[in-house]
């Protein structure tokens, strides 16, 4: 690994501020955690007496086991602190909690939290590493990064590609995180859907805007589906979810329109019959289990590049 | 009681007056204003090499007192204030408890009685506990001493409360003073809706949050005849709704702040969602403060206010989403025109004037904003070749969250007098 390229950052907070030579360095390393998975004993030693401590101020199931599992893996010691039932959420404040933060000084805080650019307050604040597993709608590094390494395995590339994203983009920050980090890479992103789940401002991602779900698949190499939670949006946005099904549901029939070779991406958790058929979730096209295998060797390389290498 | 200024630049607009004159207060009055004037036994202040005006007067400030002391209070806020070269200022009603009955005005009175630095307006609630739902007794709060009323803060909602508010107010003649927002479309916004909350994934609060709230507000002070004051303009529609009601001979007029004036929403994405960049009406996208400039300079925005709105640093460090809007911005104010407006040559120092002392109390029906003999002594000195820096931790209010921390700036306050006696700087 000495040729590599070092990885020079504190943190990783946000797609925003990664070079293309800073993405490609996670997902060649990625590449050599992937087989971790595959050995009877999937343990390597990379961060032992380090310890990590995941910090969910939202609840989440897969990206925190993810987490955790990917800091086992690296033999770290992993802390889990979920915000439901303590302190955090009997009021101390948040500044409260990164001095004592600061005062059990943990090697690195993976922190997921509502509202935007939390992490990164933060991680200004305290001398920790600091991983953003999501801040608000504004950005998820780590699932964009874990789409890509799935893009890169099946297209054996990340540039050149077009690549559509369907679904809620106000409230998305897998949206954000992957529209950065594919036009770093030089890749063409088209992103859909109903204009009452658009941020005004839109245009203000870059990326052309499509109105239909059939403009936006057409000739595309991956599909990206995102997540709809009518509960969460309210009647005023979304009739209902059947309609929104007609309108913007991935279909079998619809993904005809995309090349032949597509591969149909959603982050989890899917709402089949919403935004994706259930034949076309299980279908041949799907990689979506495989996001959630590469997730866990993506996380091995970042939390690697961030507290491992300089030992 | 006597004091002389002695050889400054006189700049007062209702006299039409850009002269080198002695200026002579006496007992509380201006008592003249001359080439020279001999005054034995007055204090004199040199005012060689300044500016000498009416006394600035901030008509949107909030004092924080009684309920809010930990963020600031009558004193501090006036020391604030003369400090920032402000003689006066009106106080919004949204205290703890809010200022909705003769008690409280009359409390807050007695603390500006005691503290001597600046005067201080009281602007009693439209509605009773601010609650947008039945009016406040106007009648009293007005013979206490409240000159207008508005339940800042919270927008007036209700539309036949609004319409029986502008009808009701008419009676004492104050205007009905509106932060106009729907708060249906301000949703649980927090910064402008636009490129950059877009990029960000905030949630905006869209300027037609506002340009409906105008518009209806409009229309029914047209139907009522009512007196109708516009808070802190931040979207160039409702500048254009504004303008076209002074067209049609309303009695309307606005306000606009620094802060929306010289920032933008790009300036919030830049600064990394810094809660000192939280404020309500928010930082509107580039076009609205470029169109705000202009109104300014066309002379269809009134006059400028700062919305001082102190919070105390636990509540606006890390969280952008949780920090309560607002900023302060007494000691800020005053040198932000001097450098960014004037300095630039967008606005003449006349019409600064004009700005920040003949047209506020104009406004709200204030003694002041005139060096006229007879007028309240209520002077402000002012130094344009002075640089500053804004130092937060320096500032004379208990907060510090303000989005300029570090701007130079030049032109700054020199000298605040209240009815004739020089309250800052303080004697040593």
């Amino acid at each position: 690994m000495s040729e590599r390229p070092i990885w020079r950052r504190k943190d990783l907070l946000g797609v925003a501020e990664l070079g293309a030579d800073e993405i490609n360095l996670v997902l060649d390393t990625a590449e050599s955690f992937r087989e971790v998975a595959e050995r009877p004993v999937k343990k390597v030693p990379a961060l032992r007496g380090k310890t990590a401590l995941n910090i969910f101020f939202e609840s989440s199931t897969r990206t925190r086991s993810s987490f955790e599992i990917a800091e086992k893996r690296l033999s770290a010691d992993s802390v889990n602190f979920s915000a439901s039932g303590s302190s955090l959420e009997k009021g101390e404040s948040l500044l409260d909690t990164t001095r004592n933060l600061e005062a059990m000084a943990p090697d690195v805080v993976v922190i997921r939290h509502g509202h935007p650019r939390v992490p990164h307050a933060l991680a200004a604040r305290i001398a920790s590493r600091v991983i953003n597993a999501g801040d608000g709608a504004h950005e998820h590094p780590t699932q964009a990064l874990l789409d890509a390494f799935t893009i890169r395995q099946h297209k054996k590339r990340l540039d050149g590609l077009r690549v559509a994203i369907v679904g809620d983009l106000e409230h998305s920050r897998v949206l954000r995180s992957n529209v950065l980090l594919l036009r770093t890479m030089g890749s063409e992103v088209v992103i859909a859907g109903p204009r009452t789940l658009m941020p005004a401002g839109v245009e203000a991602l870059g990326v052309p805007v499509a109105y239909r779900l059939e403009d936006a698949i057409e000739g595309a190499d991956v599909v990206m589906m995102l997540r709809v939670q009518l509960e969460r949006q309210g009647r005023m946005r979304l009739p209902s979810t059947e309609e929104y099904f007609r309108l913007f549901g991935l279909t079998r029939q619809r993904l005809r329109l995309a090349k032949d070779d597509v591969i149909v991406m959603h982050p989890g958790p899917m709402n089949r019959g919403v935004e994706i058929a259930s034949d076309v979730a299980d279908g041949e096209r799907s990689v979506i289990l495989e996001q959630v295998t590469n997730g866990v060797a993506v996380r091995m390389a970042v939390l690697y590049l961030l507290a491992g290498v300089q030992g | 009681m006597r004091l002389l200024l002695r050889g400054g630049r006189v700049v007062d607009p209702t006299q039409d007056l850009d002269d080198r004159l002695d200026v002579l207060l006496e007992d509380g009055k201006v008592a003249a204003l001359e080439r020279s004037i001999e005054a034995e036994g007055a204090e004199v202040v040199d005012a060689a090499g300044k500016v000498v005006t009416p006394g600035l007067i901030d008509v949107h400030v909030h004092l924080r007192e009684p309920g809010q002391e930990y963020k600031e209070t009558v004193l501090t806020g006036t020391r604030a204030a003369a400090a920032g070269g402000f003689t006066a200022v009106a106080c919004m009603a949204n205290t703890v408890p809010p200022n909705d009955c003769r008690s409280v005005t009359e409390h807050i009175l007695g603390e500006a009685q005691r503290s001597g630095f600046a005067r201080v307006y009281p602007v009693g609630a439209v509605s009773k506990g601010l609650q947008g739902e039945e009016l406040a007794e106007v009648g009293e709060l007005v013979d206490a001493g409240v000159v207008a009323i508005s339940d800042d803060g919270r927008p007036v909602w209700h539309p036949e409360l609004m319409r029986c508010a502008l009808l009701y107010a008419r009676h004492f003649d104050v205007p009905v003073v509106q932060h106009a927002q729907d708060r249906e479309l301000s949703g649980a916004g927090v910064m402008h809706e636009g490129g950059a909350s877009a990029r960000l994934g905030v949630a905006g609060i869209p300027a037609v949050a506002e340009d409906a709230m105008v518009a209806r507000d409009l229309l029914l002070v047209e139907d009522t005849g009512g007196r109708y004051h516009l808070q802190h303009l931040s979207s160039a529609r409702s500048l254009e709704l504004i303008r076209r009601a002074r067209d049609q001979g309303l009695a309307v007029t606005c306000e606009v702040t620094p802060h929306h004036l010289l920032l933008d929403d790009e300036d919030v994405f830049e600064s990394g969602l810094d809660p000192n960049f939280k404020m309500n009406p928010p930082l509107r996208a580039a076009r609205d403060r470029e169109a705000l400039i202009a109104g300014l300079r066309a002379g269809f925005i009134d006059l400028i206010a700062s919305d001082h709105a102190p919070h105390h640093p636990d509540e606006k460090e890390i969280d952008f989403v949780d920090a309560p809007f607002g900023i302060v911005g007494l000691e800020t104010t005053v040198s932000l025109c001097l450098d960014r407006l004037v300095g630039r040559g967008l606005v003449p120092l006349r019409r600064l004037v004009e700005l920040l002392s003949c047209a506020p109390a104009r406004a709200f029906g204030l003694p002041g904003g005139t060096l006229r003999p007879g007028s309240p002594a209520d002077v402000t000195l002012i130094d344009l070749e002075r640089e500053v820096v804004v130092a937060p931790s320096a500032f004379q209010s208990k907060s510090r969250n303000t989005p300029f921390a570090g701007w130079k700036l030049r032109g700054a306050p020199a000298g605040t007098v209240v009815g004739g006696k020089l309250v800052w700087p303080t004697s040593p």
